[in-house]
């Protein structure tokens, strides 16, 4: 009797934990609510499959409890029965995968005006670069990584030059803009990991991975590292600003591109600041 | 008197080759040290495994107290924090659950099951626990050198695992592998005897179909094993050569704090693929055990026959073959072709398809059952609850969009948990209780045994099913502090603090059940030979604890399948498998 009750309660408390429990995801801000509503999908039919199989066995223990005289019945098998509880679940999977794969399409098919957004990850911290006015990033390689260019870029790709680099700052994105993200590490895996936005991806060094999505919302969403990467993993923040066309172009115009911050003279006068500082 | 030849009885085929002479002790060294006997080795893995689980076990004590009052402790930083999650995950992966359910109760239990007298290869048995412990005093050690033990999560991913950045890069992450690499040779040694002594040494009529699922979950994890860890083992000699030698196999051109270093050319997805397909096989080497030993607990406390035994056992090959074509889903963020991921979200739901039987199977021969709630019974349901619950949340994992939000978070945590930590562990419990008393001749205190169910089963389902929620709503895995991160409300962190006293309270059940383990053993009620009315050939044995070489003089003849309960116009509730069929008693015999 007790065990039936607790069993029963350990259903009730967890349905009750999913619906009142504060603990809920972020509100979404990207175009994947795709992504939400296959898990809210997943949800109800787990959930559905739990709470039958812990009532079934409570049911069981209060109405099959060993009692003087009683004599388990003889059954040992069912054919029909066990045909009909396995294409019961192969049902209730292709509910769940169907969708998943569907969405998971849209998910590595990138739209074809996604703007490249370039974000690096080092330990333990992140950087950003933006294609300039002719819409190409430029090629880079780790063994290009010094002091004074520090994302490894290739002075010699004439498509680099008017890079927008963004370092040791937040990454500004215009909203409604689809954007592919394209991910690289120079040292240890990093994964780049905005909750708000859903996508992730880990970052590799020697490729660049890559993944889409469309800030739907302004605001300001905290990036952090989602993959292991060493000691100051869980300090490996950033911000990204999400914001509305006009205040995004007045920010790009005060950043600067990779052919001023590599010129002797801008270094000269970054030497200079940070000197008087 | 014509004399019937007794082997030409009910189909019984006579013995093919004669009986091998055993080896027996001679001294005190051979009988309880070094020992061929296949029981005394359980016992010894057995004891090994669970002592270093019971370092691991205060490790997440440490990094519970870390996670529920971050700051308080200052005897913990951030590298010891990443080095207590790796060795926590480690030991109680490989160290505590693959060591204690092949090498513990595969070696008590499949001679017994099968009729057989030992291991077929007694002798590199032995050689396999002292292997095993030679891996694990290689484990300990990386405590006590400079830079202490690794950092790098029980995945060692490179590049990070052998970098400058990562605690114990210096000697830990070697002395690691060096232990991983030791245990796979000592399991390879076992393993060959499981399988062997199942295929080889069974007792007359002792066929495949009637082997208890307990063999069969052993037998099968085994065999996944034997495939598997091949994989780690050349993961972790070339990680080996890439830090001691400066080889290129998982390093490409990379910067180590700000200077390049040589290596060059190398993938660290290779490395994930190498560690998943060694990984994913591994949870089902934990999980058919599990499965099979709760089948029989299920089985025995309601007495009556597993129901679809069939069914059950093309489950578990089932299990066992998919798993090894599913490991990617443990890669859908890591970078890899994004289409591998329709092939490996399909696979791997497909195999909730034969795991649901399983669960199905285990809740009919509850039905119309004779239910007896004794302690391995509350176990077995136990494990029911928590493995149906980290099952279902293996179908977000698995269908990979659905894993790209929660991957890498604490949803991950919580469902591994579940389904890999505290559902074996409840089946191990469970096992423990059930066979104690054929292990010593004794029963374990039921009020102790009681006290550590309860406690175990609610407080472990009272720390990892909220932790999901943390998961879901963005927490990442990893950190020992999440700090001020604007999305995390306070309340989470209350939650944290919640879910660390639930741990620090199951952490103390289990010194009770320890208590019990050795107080029972000199005043535990007296078992007798088979207080449960069992049918499997174990409880059989002419004596408790069954001497060497298990049946005294005559190998025992099987007639039936292990699970005639509560047959009817059967005289007792259960009919032994060695009982020969005589009238009506024929009739009760089972597929």
């Amino acid at each position: 009797m007790a065990v039936a009750i607790i069993l029963l309660l350990v259903a009730i408390a967890s349905v009750a934990f999913h619906l009142f429990s504060p603990w809920w995801w972020t509100p979404l801000a990207s175009n994947w609510s795709y992504i939400d509503h296959t898990i809210t999908l997943t949800f109800w039919i787990t959930g559905a499959v739990f709470v039958a199989v812990v009532v079934f066995m409570a049911y069981c223990v209060l109405r099959f409890h060993h009692k003087e005289g009683r004599r388990a019945a003889y059954n040992p098998e069912n054919k029909r029965l066990e045909w009909w509880l396995s294409v019961g679940t192969a049902i209730g999977v292709a509910a769940m995968l169907a969708p998943g794969l569907v969405v998971w399409h849209q998910f590595v098919t990138v739209p074809a005006d996604a703007t490249d957004v370039e974000v690096m990850g080092q330990q333990w911290q992140w950087s950003y670069r933006l294609p300039g006015k002719d819409g190409r990033l430029g090629t880079s390689d780790a063994r290009l990584v010094s002091p004074d260019n520090p994302m490894g870029l290739n002075p010699d790709d004439p498509n680099g030059k008017d890079d927008i680099v963004v370092q040791n700052d937040d990454l500004h994105l215009p909203v409604g803009k689809p954007v592919k993200v394209l991910l690289r590490s120079i040292d240890v895996l990093h994964d780049f990991y905005v909750p708000e936005f859903r996508a992730k991806m880990d970052m590799i060094p020697g490729s660049v991975t890559y993944y889409w999505f469309t800030p739907t919302r302004t605001g300001t969403f905290e990036v952090l590292c989602a993959e292991l990467c060493g000691a100051a993993h869980a300090q490996m923040r950033s911000k990204v600003i999400v914001e509305e066309d006009k205040e995004y172009h007045a920010w790009l115009e005060k950043q600067r591109t990779f052919a001023e911050l590599s010129s002797p003279r801008s270094v000269a006068k970054v030497i200079y600041k940070t000197g008087s500082e | 008197m014509v004399d019937v030849p007794f082997d030409t009885v009910a189909g019984i085929p006579p013995a093919e080759v004669g009986e091998v002479d055993l080896y027996h002790p001679k001294s005190w060294w051979t009988r309880y040290v070094f020992s061929q006997d296949a029981k005394v080795i359980a016992i010894q893995y057995s004891i090994t495994a669970m002592s270093i689980g019971m370092v691991a076990l205060v490790l997440s004590w440490l990094m519970r107290l870390q996670l529920g009052f971050p700051g308080t402790f200052s005897f913990i930083d951030p590298n010891q924090y990443l080095q207590f999650i790796t060795m926590h995950g480690m030991i109680m992966v490989i160290y505590l659950l693959t060591a204690l359910f092949l090498g513990g109760f595969g070696n008590y239990l499949i001679p017994l099951m099968v009729g057989a007298r030992d291991m077929v290869f007694p002798y590199v048995n032995m050689l396999s626990y002292w292997v095993y412990l030679l891996a694990v005093v290689v484990l300990v050690s990386t405590f006590f050198v400079p830079g202490g033990p690794p950092g790098a999560g029980w995945t060692l991913y490179p590049p990070q695992a052998i970098l400058s950045g990562t605690p114990g890069q210096d000697w830990g992450i070697i002395l690691m592998l060096a232990s991983l690499i030791l245990f796979i040779i000592g399991f390879t040694m076992g393993g060959l005897n499981y399988v062997v002594t199942v295929l080889q040494a069974r007792t007359r009529g002792m066929t495949l179909m009637r082997l208890p699922l307990t063999v069969w979950g052993i037998f099968t994890a085994t065999v996944m094993a034997l495939l598997a860890f091949p994989a780690l083992l050349v993961a972790s000699v070339m990680l080996l050569l890439d830090r001691l030698l400066g080889t290129s196999f998982f390093m490409p051109t990379l910067v180590e704090m700000g200077q390049l270093t040589k290596y060059g050319g190398g993938s660290p997805i290779l490395f994930q693929h190498l560690f998943w397909f060694f990984g994913h096989p591994e949870v089902y080497i934990v999980a058919l055990p599990a499965f099979g030993i709760i089948s029989d607990l299920i089985s025995v406390h309601a007495r009556k026959n597993i129901f679809g035994y069939r069914m059950m056992v093309w489950a578990i090959v089932a299990i066992g073959a998919l798993s090894f074509v599913v490991w990617a889903h443990h890669m859908y963020v890591s970078g890899m072709h994004p289409y591998f991921g329709f092939f490996f979200a399909t696979t791997t739901l497909i195999i909730a398809i034969p795991t649901a039987i399983k669960v199905y199977t285990w809740v009919l021969t509850l039905w119309r059952g004779d239910i007896h709630l004794t302690i391995p019974m509350l176990f077995a349901l136990a494990f029911i609850v928590t493995f149906v619950n980290g099952g279902l949340t293996g179908l977000f994992l698995g269908n990979v969009v659905v894993d790209v939000p929660l991957s890498d978070t604490m949803f991950v945590v919580a469902h591994f948990h579940m389904v890999m930590g505290i559902a074996p562990i409840m089946a191990v419990f469970g096992g423990i209780y059930h066979w104690y008393p054929k292990i010593t001749g004794r029963m374990l205190n039921e009020v102790l045994g009681r006290f550590h169910f309860w406690v175990s089963f609610l407080g472990a389902y009272a720390i990892f099913f909220p932790m999901h929620y943390l998961g879901l709503l963005g927490m990442p895995r990893r950190y020992h502090d999440i700090g001020e991160t604007a999305f995390v409300p306070a309340s989470a962190h209350d939650l944290n603090a919640f879910m660390s006293v639930a741990a620090l309270i199951v952490g103390f059940a289990q010194l009770v059940f320890l208590f019990n383990l050795v107080w029972s053993l000199f005043k535990g009620k007296e078992a007798g030979g088979n207080p449960w009315g069992a049918a499997s050939l174990e409880w059989q044995t002419p004596e408790t604890p069954p001497g060497h070489g298990n049946w005294g003089k005559e190998l025992p003849i099987v007639y039936r399948w292990a699970y005639d309960y509560s047959v009817p116009g059967a005289a007792g509730d259960f009919v032994p498998q060695n009982e020969p069929p005589a009238g009506l008693l024929a009739q009760g015999a089972g597929p």
